[in-house]
């Protein structure tokens, strides 16, 4: 997905990182890998991460772009409360799947619309716009369940949480889909490229024509929708909405996937696989550090310093001091420049 | 020179022999300042004069390599800008440096607040604060946060705060850049008041009307040197455009005959009337025909700049209208421009021209891209083509096309721009400095594809401070002064000597008798 790597290499640490953590997982616990098919459906420790990780994923797909774009939105997991809350009540009420399903993404969307109108006409940074809804989205969310925390028992619901396509966990597959439809969006048209373009120079980008709060308000509806699928997930999967709790602090994790995935936060190039793979490298651990019996405690530190590892091998001032291409040098002659002078009296 | 002008005792600051260089780069060489009490004296030169470095040094914010600095006879080398302050130099840029959100008396006493108690006295600071602003006729709130007021009248705060601070040397950096014409008065006004108190003040602008209304003497640098230091009353205008721009008025005029100045009357591509900007270019009339170089000439700061950004939508004119192919049109943004047929290469290309972390194929297809729209991507293969067929066109010296743009050099990184438009096809094309900080082998690349881009048929309008390139690719050159379309130069009359007299003219009527007094002239002076 990342066009521009100079080759594989790029995307080493990340792959390289997912590998260690799952095979620390496999020394920890021998079982890790091993896959049963039960009930038509597949259960292991490795589909427990994917299973588990998808809602992060979602997230960080929809936060790549948005990050991409220089921006970044806080109001994701607030965001998931409102989809949950909505869908949950809506089923307690008897509405139809595909009602409720259209409710939800449609709440997703405007939350999107909210923030991309705030950061792209507004002009307000992003970090500040989206803190906005993150604060007021789950009083929304409050609202909607009025103050409880809602139960359903509907199967149809239900099954987006738990059920399964094709021996798949339908998280794992909805995740894939989203990741699929994101990457044909942004690469198959050229909305890739001025994603790319807005978030290394909204300027120039705007003086080529491009048409910088389209793309703006885009990422960040895009975004919305993505949360959106992310709380339809969570809340199908318990079968019920915690306006409180349902997302909480996955804003977090989901930027740190993007990171991790190796897109700047200063925006431009972005991976949205890496994103991904982000994501699994933070449920990894997640996961092993729950199934090796340590204290929830330690998972934090743990975490916290596979991260530090991840980044450290990704930043520029570390690879100094590796042996790498010579290419990083300006290439025409830089000649002393023609002193501005209003004469043409040249040198 | 300066020693019939100076007073008896010693003059107020005396720079001699001052120098200062950044990584090889003379940016001042050996040049000599007086400022006698009670002067105002301007300081004038174009871009790269070494005027902000000159400051600077002043200020503390550089130390001097050579040369000295005495104040009243006693030399000085301040550290930083405190340091200055307490030497009495207090400086005011055009953006104001206080803190906006703070109140009127916390800035005037910032970093000296009136204590009691160990506690600011906030009474007493207004008291002050009323006292200290009541001289400049500014009877204002100073318990609202400075954000609040205009440019003006920050600025006049911002002075009050420096004379308040025991200034006896005051540097205006700009002052009336952004200010209008009311605005500058009252300006001229507080200045003239200092002036009488026996403070020197240093006057930076690039109004050559503001200099011969407010200053008593002028010094000009050009290039890290002294020009001259004059009486303004001794030096009439041509002669100090003259010096600025570093040229000789007797030298022959020597260019290309391009025929008597025939009127054109194919209808114009694009016509803009009365179209202006308040605070950035007063209205103006221009129209451009197909395959026509239309030049804009001027010191800088004259609205040179401003213009082009008005036609091409960079900033939205509040008067006038424009029409193309006599259609009347709406220019809201760059988008506008560009579905038009406009392309448009800034001044500043890092800033607002490429896209630094994007390849060169990238950033040449972007314009062409955003014009077709997100659903229809131009395939992989076709923008190779694109690129790699501009790259043998304009010569861009890259390795390939995959290479981030930041890494060229500022003439490739230009070519790569020109790329970008050239690609849209574009049927007028604007370029703002097409050469500046540009190496000369590009430089003559650059202007030999101008007059290639005109024989083919686009229009081009182009801002350049290098009258001698004006001369020689454009028949048609607008002059502008202190942000006024001024003069417009037809066929014959375009000539290095005609420009500069133009941009030196202190009333309109003075070119206008001159050049009708010319066979066959056509020019059109506006005010």
């Amino acid at each position: 997905m990342t066009l521009s790597a100079p080759g594989p290499a790029r995307n080493l640490p990340q792959y390289g990182a997912l590998i260690a953590v799952l095979l620390a997982n496999w020394l920890l616990f021998p079982d890790f890998f091993a896959i049963r098919l039960q009930d038509g459906r597949l259960f292991g420790s490795l589909i427990d991460v994917l299973n588990r990780g998808a809602p992060v994923a979602l997230l960080a797909i929809g936060m790549t772009m948005v990050i991409a774009t220089r921006g970044v939105d806080l109001s994701v997991g607030a965001v998931m409360a409102i989809s949950g809350a909505i869908a949950a009540t809506m089923t307690g009420a008897g509405w139809s799947l595909p009602a409720v399903l259209a409710a939800s993404l449609a709440a997703g969307l405007l939350c999107g619309l909210w923030n991309g109108l705030l950061v792209a006409v507004l002009r307000i940074q992003p970090i500040i716009a989206t803190l906005i809804l993150m604060v007021a989205g789950r009083g929304i969310a409050q609202l909607v369940t009025e103050g409880q925390i809602v139960t359903f028992t509907s199967p149809s619901l239900a099954f987006i949480g738990s059920g399964s396509f094709l021996t798949v966990p339908m998280p794992v597959v909805l995740t894939i889909v989203a990741l699929a439809v994101t990457a044909l969006l942004v690469r198959a048209t050229a909305l890739g490229l001025m994603i790319e373009a807005v978030g290394v120079n909204r300027l120039s980008s705007a003086g080529a024509g491009v048409n910088t709060p389209v793309v703006l308000v885009a990422v960040y509806v895009w975004c919305g929708l993505c949360a959106a699928v992310a709380g339809l997930i969570v809340t199908a999967d318990i079968r019920g909405a915690d306006a409180n709790n349902a997302g909480l602090w996955l804003e977090l994790d989901a930027i740190l996937a993007v990171v991790v995935g190796g897109t700047s936060l200063l925006g431009g190039r972005f991976g949205l696989v890496l994103s991904v793979v982000g994501a699994l490298i933070i449920q990894s651990m997640n996961t092993g550090i729950l199934l090796s019996g340590f204290k929830p405690e330690f998972n934090l530190i743990v975490k916290a310093g596979v991260l530090l590892v991840v980044l450290l091998l990704q930043s520029p001032a570390l690879t100094l001091f590796l042996p790498r291409p010579k290419a990083a040098r300006p290439i025409g002659t830089v000649k002393p420049p023609v002193a501005p002078t209003s004469g043409g009296a040249k040198p | 020179m300066t020693a019939s002008t100076a007073p008896p005792s010693a003059p107020l600051l005396a720079i001699r022999g001052l120098s200062k260089a950044f990584l090889g780069v003379q940016a001042l060489d050996g040049v000599d300042f007086t400022l006698r009490h009670g002067e105002i004296h301007a300081l004038l030169g174009e871009n790269g004069a070494g005027k902000s470095t000159l400051i600077k040094t002043l200020t503390g914010v550089y130390q001097r390599d050579g040369g000295t600095v005495a104040l009243e006879g006693r030399e000085i080398a301040p550290r930083g800008v405190e340091e200055a302050q307490r030497l009495h130099i207090g400086t005011v840029y055009q953006e104001v440096n206080l803190l906006p959100n703070l109140s009127v008396a916390e800035n005037l006493f910032l970093g000296r607040q009136p204590m009691r108690w160990g506690l600011v006295d906030r009474g007493a600071m207004r008291r002050r604060a009323r006292a200290v602003l009541q001289p400049y006729g500014l009877s204002i709130d100073v318990t609202a946060p400075l954000g609040r007021f205009s440019v003006a009248t920050q600025q006049i705060i911002a002075i009050a705060r420096a004379v308040d601070m025991s200034a006896k040397v005051l540097i205006l950096d700009e002052p009336t850049a952004s200010l209008d014409a009311q605005e500058v008065a009252v300006l001229f006004k507080v200045m003239r008041t200092l002036r009488s108190r026996g403070i020197g003040i240093v006057f930076v602008t690039h109004f050559l009307d503001q200099v011969y209304e407010v200053c008593d003497s002028i010094t000009v640098l050009r290039n890290g040197r002294l020009v001259g230091e004059r009486r303004t009353a001794e030096l009439p205008r041509l002669d100090l455009v003259a010096m600025m721009l570093g040229r000789e008025l007797e030298a022959a005029a020597h260019r290309i005959d391009l025929g008597p100045a025939e009127v054109d009357s194919r209808p114009p591509l694009a016509s803009f009337k009365g179209f202006g900007k308040a605070r950035s270019v007063e209205p103006f009339d221009l129209d451009i025909r197909p395959g026509e170089v239309v030049a804009l000439a001027g010191l800088l700061g004259s609205g040179r700049t401003e213009t082009v950004r008005l036609v091409f939508g960079m900033d939205r004119a509040d008067k006038g209208e424009a029409t193309v192919d006599g259609r009347t049109i709406r220019l809201k943004g760059p988008r506008d421009a560009v579905r038009l047929g406009f392309g448009f290469c800034p001044e500043d290309r890092k800033k607002e021209g490429i896209v630094g972390e994007l390849s060169v194929r990238e950033n040449i297809i972007l314009a062409l891209q955003a014009r077709q729209g997100w659903l229809k991507p131009i395939p992989r293969r076709r923008q190779e083509e694109i690129a790699d067929r501009f790259i043998r066109l304009l010569d861009i010296r890259t390795p390939d096309a995959e290479r981030p743009i930041q890494l060229l050099s500022g003439g490739n990184q230009q070519k790569a721009l020109l790329a970008r438009w050239l690609a849209t096809e574009p049927r007028l094309l604007i370029l703002d400095e097409p050469t500046r900080g540009i190496d000369v082998g590009a430089h003559a690349e650059i202007i030999r594809l101008i007059e290639r881009l005109c024989a083919d048929g686009m229009a081009l309008l182009v801002v350049s401070s290098e009258l001698e390139e004006i001369v020689a690719y454009s028949r048609r050159v607008v002059v502008l002064r202190d942000r006024r379309h001024v003069a417009e130069l037809r066929g014959g009359e375009v000539s290095v000597e005609r420009i500069v007299a133009a941009i030196a003219s202190e009333t309109p009527n003075v070119i206008a008798s001159e050049s009708t007094a010319g066979a066959g002239s056509g020019a059109e002076v506006r005010q």
